[in-house]
């Protein structure tokens, strides 16, 4: 499997002949093993030349760019080199029509909504009480079918994602003041640990994207333009539950961040370099994690459960089976 | 002959598909295409720039069939990374010579080479291909045609299909 490629330090990333190699200010180089690299994300002052993005596009490689706050700012997407017309086609059909559109946005929700709830229960059966949230959430769950308007599902994620942040101080053993989601900029350590998760997972999705003929811009849940990238977001929804939320459970259960990983400038609240290497080197391992996919019955990582999924969606897309998003399993 | 035949442009991958899956050509001729297992890409480049090094490669005919290389004696010849001699590799290069005679040029043979087997197979355009050939292209007009891939059972290739995943999932 291709590995990303984290830099936290500054200097200068460089192409010279067929390696790739990072320049720290002091002078000494490490090599970027080209070949197997799935992604670049660059957190440190970076420079970069067209030389080298001329040969990360040859290669495939994405690179995601994080401001000083480890804030994301963008991502360096490559040429697409598996284009369909008809496929695209069948996507933008899949947007303009209702009811199309429809049937994919509640696949999203549905599937979110699921691995929610199978978080809540598992902390449930732990001795947390969550019964009461589950019940609400379930309540919001099955207004989901009958639902007939993007707004409205939309509506329905609003609630569901309310009622479950509000069961976080129960499901985190530390201290934390977190009542809501506050996004840009965040205003404490939960808030400032779910954007940043919630990027990285963003991305992810973005880097399986690319490697298949699904065209990123167009999305049914969100609306196009959202972000540049919106069928991210779709996806990311999905998988956030599993990949984002279990790692800020584990991570603050077992004490390994905590509010000394973190800088606050006039109230808003960023995770400090320390704090950021702790969370990628989890979210890295999670990527990593093999599990036996039951329908194919072989073993997949997490990361690639993300490309399984777009390609459920092509198959949904071209009319060869519906899509059913993915419902953790174990 | 069957006039729309004519009109039909089918490439030399999508005459092997046919052969080897009908539901990988469809997913093919619709422009789904799988990332290849580097590996294999690698190998297959590898053999194609050594074992030939002389003779004058790669030449693409209307964009429809891209002949690996033509020898004085009016021969065609193909490279193949298999270990075993297939039949699709057989009709590939027949419909190549079918082709060929479409366009008016004829006496052509050709010749599969195999360097992973150090051997070599001859193919001709016998008696009754040409009939063999234009079924197969209406068939193939057929599914890809279609809106949908067809339907397939899990064989023994599809292990190291390129496009399982896509299919099974
Ligand atoms: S996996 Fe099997 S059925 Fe699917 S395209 Fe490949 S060979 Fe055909």
């Amino acid at each position: 499997m291709k590995q990303n490629f984290y830099i936290f330090n500054s200097g200068r990333l460089k192409r010279q002949e067929n390696t790739i190699f990072f320049e720290k200010e002091d002078g000494s180089r490490s090599v970027i093993p080209i070949e197997n690299t799935e992604s670049i994300y660059a957190f440190g002052e970076i420079d970069f030349n067209t030389k080298l993005f001329n040969y990360l596009a040859q290669k495939g490689i994405a690179v995601h760019i994080f401001n000083y706050y480890g804030f994301y700012s963008g991502s360096y997407y490559p040429r697409e080199t598996l284009n369909s017309g008809q496929l695209l086609v069948k996507q933008v059909n899949h947007y303009t029509n209702r009811n199309k559109r429809i049937t994919l946005a509640r696949a999203f929700i549905e599937s979110a909504s699921f691995n929610i709830l199978k978080n809540l229960r598992y902390y449930n059966n732990r001795g947390k009480d969550l019964g009461g949230v589950i019940n609400t959430i379930e309540g919001y769950s099955s207004q989901i079918a009958s639902s007939d308007s993007v707004d409205g599902l939309m509506g329905i994620e609003g609630n569901i994602r309310n009622a479950y942040y509000k069961a976080w101080p129960t499901i985190i053993d530390q201290e934390i003041e977190f009542e809501r989601r506050v996004k840009q900029p965040p205003d404490n350590m939960v808030n400032a640990l779910i954007s940043y998760l919630n990027s990285l997972v963003y991305t992810t999705c973005l880097g399986e994207i690319y490697h298949t003929q699904l065209n990123p811009l167009i999305s049914f849940l969100h609306e196009p333009g959202e972000r540049r990238f919106s069928l991210s977001l779709d996806l990311a929804e999905v998988f956030k539950p599993i990949f984002s939320d279990r790692i800020i459970f584990t991570i603050l259960n077992r004490q390994q961040i905590s509010e000394k990983d973190f800088m606050t400038e006039v109230n808003f609240c960023y995770l400090n370099e320390k704090g950021r290497k702790t969370v990628i080197k989890e979210y890295d391992e999670k990527l990593k994690t093999i599990i036996t996919h039951k329908k194919l019955d072989r073993q997949v990582s997490y990361r690639h459960l993300i490309r399984l999924e777009c390609y459920k969606l092509v198959k949904h897309l071209i009319g060869e089976q519906e899509y059913e998003g993915f419902k953790i399993w174990w | 002959m069957d006039d729309a035949i004519t009109h039909i442009r089918f490439t030399g991958t999508e005459i092997n598909y046919y052969f080897l899956c009908r539901k990988k050509l469809w997913y093919f001729s619709h422009y789904i295409q799988m990332e290849q297992n580097s590996d294999a890409v690698y190998l297959g480049k590898l053999i194609h720039e050594n074992s030939y090094e002389r003779e004058k490669k790669e030449i693409d005919i209307d964009d429809t069939i891209r002949i690996d290389f033509i020898s004085k004696d009016r021969v065609i010849h193909e490279v193949k990374k298999s270990d075993k001699v297939e039949e699709p590799h057989i009709w590939q290069l027949k419909y190549y010579i079918w082709y060929l005679k479409q366009k008016g040029v004829e006496g052509i043979t050709g010749k599969i080479n195999y360097p992973k087997l150090r051997k070599t197979q001859d193919v001709y355009l016998e008696t009754g291909d040409d009939e063999k050939i234009e079924a197969i292209l209406k068939e193939i007009r057929d599914i890809t045609g279609a809106s949908t891939p067809p339907s397939a059972d899990k064989r023994k290739i599809c292990k190291n299909c390129g496009y399982g995943e896509l299919c099974w999932i």
